[in-house]
């Protein structure tokens, strides 16, 4: 007995050891991780964005260096800091204050002092910086804007949120990331691959040579330069025009669905998302909920589309053969259906009406019996409306469409289920729902969709999705937008509403905006808009709306313009449009007069009503101000930054 | 007999295991070294090349030597002890050391072995009875004079050591109470500290009373049980109250890790906090040989002393800490195996001291290390940095396979 605790104490004190090491080394997961934590490093090499250009080569938007001072705060000797605080424009307060941060965080590792100066900031600093012990400066590139507009288009850098990051392990926190726009939606693109570096690191958390020798590590990969559909001189003077006003202009190329123009305003100069004032300046765009600068009113705004609707009632009734060409109705002033209820009509024909001068003339009473018809024509008029939705929505509209831009709103095209919802019992019929004729009633459309649909009618009956990208690196732009959607309406029908489009400017509603030597196909549209003002529901003046296309043969431009309460169609977007025409058909513009009316129009006191001037609005026409001041200076040379990508310097 | 080689009858399994042990610590001595930027590695292959002669001189010496002259060499040890007193040079608050020149030498170390030649001369000297009661005080001053000698150093975990004469002289007849107190002793101490003092009380209380009247009715001792409790209450309140106002905070924290009371990971807890992670991060087969992140980047303190066991768990995993601690285990039964086989008493005690003494040196350590004991500065044998430390262990083995090898030559 004696001879065997020895033994039996030694056994069991092995065993009891192995199983701890067991636990320590095999069941416990948690300790691997921690000693990641502890002993490497990532550091991360990040590549330059890519260049944005117009479409014809442009360059939009590059990279600048900007400059983090960083410091040590061990190292920190005694110096003039107040020579130090002029040089860097601080105070000797932010000073203490930001030394005291940064010890905090770790006397001996290194940390920002001062983020994002710009050259010229940094310039008086670098002569001296090695004066100071403890300083020193990290390049960075940050966005260069080399024009004052476009900002919804190109969209703007931030910072990655955390909510990212988990979903995403691409992203690690402080990582910046695109949003809105172009840098959102071809973010991946643009961004590059970023490298890692493997780093050993001691208790101390010094770095003491490469993990494995570099076994892990991997290079940046630079980003990639892309074209957009975009046409600088075209999306300037668009914003231009839109200055004091609230809306949206699209304009898209029929032929390939390309974005020529994609305004919005109130918009802001994307150079102010940039440097030092980036968070206060944001903050102040963010949280203007009533000019909403950050929102795309081309991309967003969901109106009834009113009148230029009319063209759709007037093609799906011609492929339905419920009308053709001769069947006209009479118009007195209005249309009368069921029960002593009456639409007015604006066109002031008193006479009988075909399709020809029916759309020329907007004329309500006529395409509200042609959509009568066209719902007549089946015996149920839940399979009838399904049809018409069908026929709409090949046109595009009621979807996102597919569009390369990460914002958008679907629109609404109403069908059976509709108004099964509406009218759970039944009973309604072609006159319950005959707003739809007009563009009214459960119809919505955004500015993108107007002007897609304006594209698909210049086409004859088929667009390719809108899209803004032309070009990346060489490579070929996604097959989707380069795929024919064709609608449900013959080619046929189209020619006979093109020729009363183009009457539209030779004899209807946009007879004073002829622009000589260009025939332009159009029509104009108005919404009503409610607000509630003081709790109290108040009508606003109408939106202004105006689609068109041109040239009537060959088209080159299709484009539909939302101004926000800017009343009938013809007085501000219809204008606009056209000398948004002529300005891309033409390179220049013929009508001064006209130009400088537009120019001048403010809608500011409409829009005051709603809730007054912001600080944004405030922002926005200060930024317009200098838009207008700012000719245009773009450089025709652009030397980029990185010498890895010297091939592309010269545009 | 005099002409007889020196490597006649040794134990060759026990020294195949020491030489594995020797050279498995330089390899994670000279990986861990890497980050200190010292030449730790340098200095421990120097000792290592010195134990080749020393082995030779242990095993050359007569081995009737070591029975002969074990008071003497125990004297002197003692002396050697006292004499830090005196010239000892005091490295981070411990006075353990002798300088000589850049080398330094501890003679705790040493005294392990004259302690255990001490003991097995004693108890083979004399037909020693140890129910004996004078005999068991005799027999214990041989193990506390030396202790006392190494405590005040302060030197606690050299000191602990000596408990495992206690499982030595049980072996040889020291009665069963003894052990019993001392394994009641820890178990009320560690008890005291995880639970109140009064919990503690109770359950001692009841465990008695179930002794007590499940006992035969003859052996019931009313006035012995009573004792017995006065005893527990007065060791668990003492306990409590030394603890609390006896113990340094220093110490306080060193068990209050081990119970989970402290989770300062910066401050007390970072040593085995650190071992815990570098130990753990090593999984199944390990990092591979000098490819420790935790080794290279240094976060183990002391590792290549006290600490080393780490460096085996990160780099070469469970696979590597298994053969590290079955090498051990099997030279401690071995020894065990080839002390009982002894023909004479002195060899089996002192067999005995040398398996009991590596034991406790091995699984203090790798307990400590693994955080299952409290922070206590034990070497690994064969293993941790240090000449002092690996000549004491050669010798200490050594001697004892030189006995091992005369045995047949004893008739």
């Amino acid at each position: 007995m004696r001879k065997v605790l020895l033994p039996s104490l030694i056994i069991l004190a092995t065993f009891l050891l192995v199983m701890r090491i067991f636990y320590l080394q095999v069941v416990d997961d948690t300790l691997k991780l921690k000693s990641e934590n502890n002993a490497i490093k990532k550091k991360y090499e990040y590549p330059e964005r890519g260049y944005i250009y117009d479409r014809k080569g442009k360059l939009l938007v590059a990279n600048q260096a900007s400059y983090d001072i960083m410091v040590i705060p061990r190292e920190v000797k005694k110096t003039d800091t107040l020579e130090f605080c002029q040089l860097l424009n601080i105070t000797k307060e932010d000073f203490i204050k930001k030394i005291e941060k940064a010890k905090i965080y770790s006397p001996r590792l290194p940390s920002v002092f001062l983020s994002q100066l710009n050259k010229s900031e940094f310039a008086a600093f670098q002569e001296k910086i090695r004066k100071y012990e403890g300083f020193y400066f990290q390049k960075r590139s940050l966005r260069d804007y080399e024009v004052a507009f476009g900002a919804n288009v190109f969209g703007f850098i931030t910072q990655v949120n955390e909510k990212l990051v988990e979903k995403n392990p691409y992203y690690n926190s402080g990582d910046l990331i695109g949003q809105q726009g172009v840098e959102q939606s071809y973010e991946d693109l643009l961004r590059g691959v970023k490298g890692v570096k493997y780093f050993q690191k001691d208790k101390y958390n010094r770095e003491i040579g490469s993990y494995k020798d570099g076994k892990y590590d991997t290079i940046a990969v630079q980003g990639e330069d892309i074209n957009l559909t975009i046409d600088a001189e075209l999306q300037k003077y668009g914003e231009e025009l839109m200055i004091n006003k609230r809306g949206g202009i699209v304009a898209i190329e029929p032929s390939t669905g390309e974005i020529l123009a994609l305004v919005t305003a109130p918009s802001y100069d994307p150079s102010i998302l940039v440097g030092r004032q980036r968070s206060k300046n944001y903050t102040e765009l963010y949280r203007d909920s009533i000019a909403k600068p950050l929102y795309d009113r081309g991309l967003l705004a969901e109106y009834p589309p009113g009148s230029p609707f009319k063209i759709l009632t007037g093609l799906i009734a011609l492929q339905e053969e419920v009308v053709d060409e001769q069947t006209s109705y009479m118009c007195l002033g209005g249309f009368s259906y069921g029960r002593g209820r009456f639409q007015k009509c604006h066109c002031k024909s008193f006479g009988p009406l075909q399709l020809h001068n029916g759309i020329y003339k907007s004329c309500n009473a006529y395409f509200s019996n042609a959509y009568l018809r066209t719902i007549a024509k089946y015996a149920k008029p839940a399979y009838a409306v399904d049809v018409w939705s069908n026929h709409v929505k090949s046109f595009g509209l009621g979807s996102f469409m597919g569009y390369d831009l990460p914002t958008g709103k679907k629109g609404n095209i109403p069908n059976s289920k509709t108004y099964k919802r509406i009218y759970p019992n039944g009973g309604w019929r072609g006159t319950t729902i005959i707003s739809n004729a007009i563009g009214q009633g459960e119809v919505l459309m955004t500015p993108i969709q107007l002007a897609n649909m304006m594209a698909t009618v210049a086409n004859e009956g088929y667009y390719y999705t809108p899209h803004i990208i032309k070009k990346i690196e060489g490579r070929q732009i996604d097959k989707k937008f380069t795929t024919k959607h064709v609608t449900s309406i013959d080619k046929k029908h189209f020619p006979p509403m093109i020729s009363g489009l183009f009457d539209v400017y030779n004899k209807g509603t946009a007879s004073a905006l002829r622009v000589e030597g260009i025939d332009i196909c159009g029509k104009t549209g108005t919404a009503e808009n409610f607000a509630k003002i003081g709790g109290k529901r108040v009508q606003l003046k109408d939106h202004s709306i105006f689609v068109a296309f041109a040239p009537k043969d060959n088209p080159k431009i299709a484009i539909a313009i939302l101004v926000e309460n800017g009343g009938f169609g013809s007085t501000v977007a219809g204008p606009i449009a056209s000398l948004m025409i002529e300005k891309y058909l033409r390179q220049k513009i013929t009508r001064i007069d006209l130009e400088k009316r537009i120019l001048a129009t403010s809608l500011q006191s409409q829009y005051a009503k709603l809730g007054g001037l912001s600080a944004a609005v405030k922002l926005q026409l200060r930024i317009s101000d200098s838009l207008l001041k700012k000719k245009t200076i773009i450089p025709n040379l652009k030397v980029k930054i990185d010498s890895t990508k010297e091939k592309k310097q010269v545009i | 007999m005099k002409n007889q080689s020196v490597t006649n009858n040794i134990d060759w399994i026990s020294i195949i295991i020491y030489a594995s042990l020797v050279i498995m610590g330089w390899l994670n001595i000279y990986s861990s070294s890497l980050s200190s930027m010292e030449d730790t590695y340098e200095k421990q292959l120097i000792f290592i090349v010195l134990t080749i002669p020393l082995i030779f001189i242990v095993l050359s010496v007569d081995g009737k030597f070591y029975e002969k002259y074990a008071s003497i060499i125990f004297g002197i040890s003692l002396l050697s002890l006292a004499g830090l007193f005196l010239f000892g040079k005091t490295i981070a608050g411990q006075r353990c050391w002798y300088a000589i020149g850049s080398f330094t030498i501890q003679p705790s170390e040493f005294a392990k072995a004259a302690t255990a030649l001490a003991l097995a001369k004693y108890l083979s000297d004399t037909q020693i009875n140890l129910k004996d009661v004078t005999r068991q005080w005799q027999a214990l001053a041989i193990i506390i004079l030396p202790v006392l000698l190494i405590l005040p150093q302060p030197d606690p975990g050299s000191a602990l050591i000596y408990s495992i004469f206690i499982i030595v002289l049980y072996r040889e007849g020291l009665p069963a109470w003894y052990v019993w107190t001392g394994f009641i002793t820890i178990l009320l101490f560690v008890l005291t500290l995880v639970l109140e003092p009064q919990y503690v009380i109770l359950i001692g209380l009841l465990v008695l009373l179930i002794i007590h009247f499940k006992s035969r009715l003859a052996d019931r001792n009313i006035i012995l049980s009573s004792i017995l409790f006065v005893l527990l209450s007065g060791f668990v309140l003492s306990v409590d109250y030394v603890f609390d106002n006896v113990f340094k905070q220093h110490h306080r924290d060193r068990f209050n890790i081990l119970l989970g009371k402290t989770v300062d990971l910066k401050g007390i807890g970072y040593n085995t906090n650190q071992s815990e992670i570098a130990i753990g991060s090593g999984g199944w087969l390990g990092k591979g040989f000098l490819e420790g992140t935790q080794t290279k980047g240094g976060f183990v303190p002391e590792q290549h002393t006290d600490y080393i066991f780490t460096t085996v768990g990160e780099e070469w995993g469970f696979a590597g800490s298994l053969v590290v601690i079955a090498l051990f285990t099997g030279l401690f039964l071995r020894i065990i195996y080839l002390a009982e086989r002894q023909k004479t008493k002195f060899s089996r005690v002192y067999g005995y001291c040398v398996a009991g003494i590596l034991f406790t040196h091995f699984f203090v350590n790798i307990a400590m290390v693994v955080g299952i004991f409290p922070t206590i500065g034990v070497p690994l044998p064969f293993f941790s940095y240090g000449g002092s430390g690996l000549w004491g262990f050669t010798i200490l083995l050594f001697i004892f396979i030189k006995m091992d090898a005369n045995k047949v030559n004893e008739w």
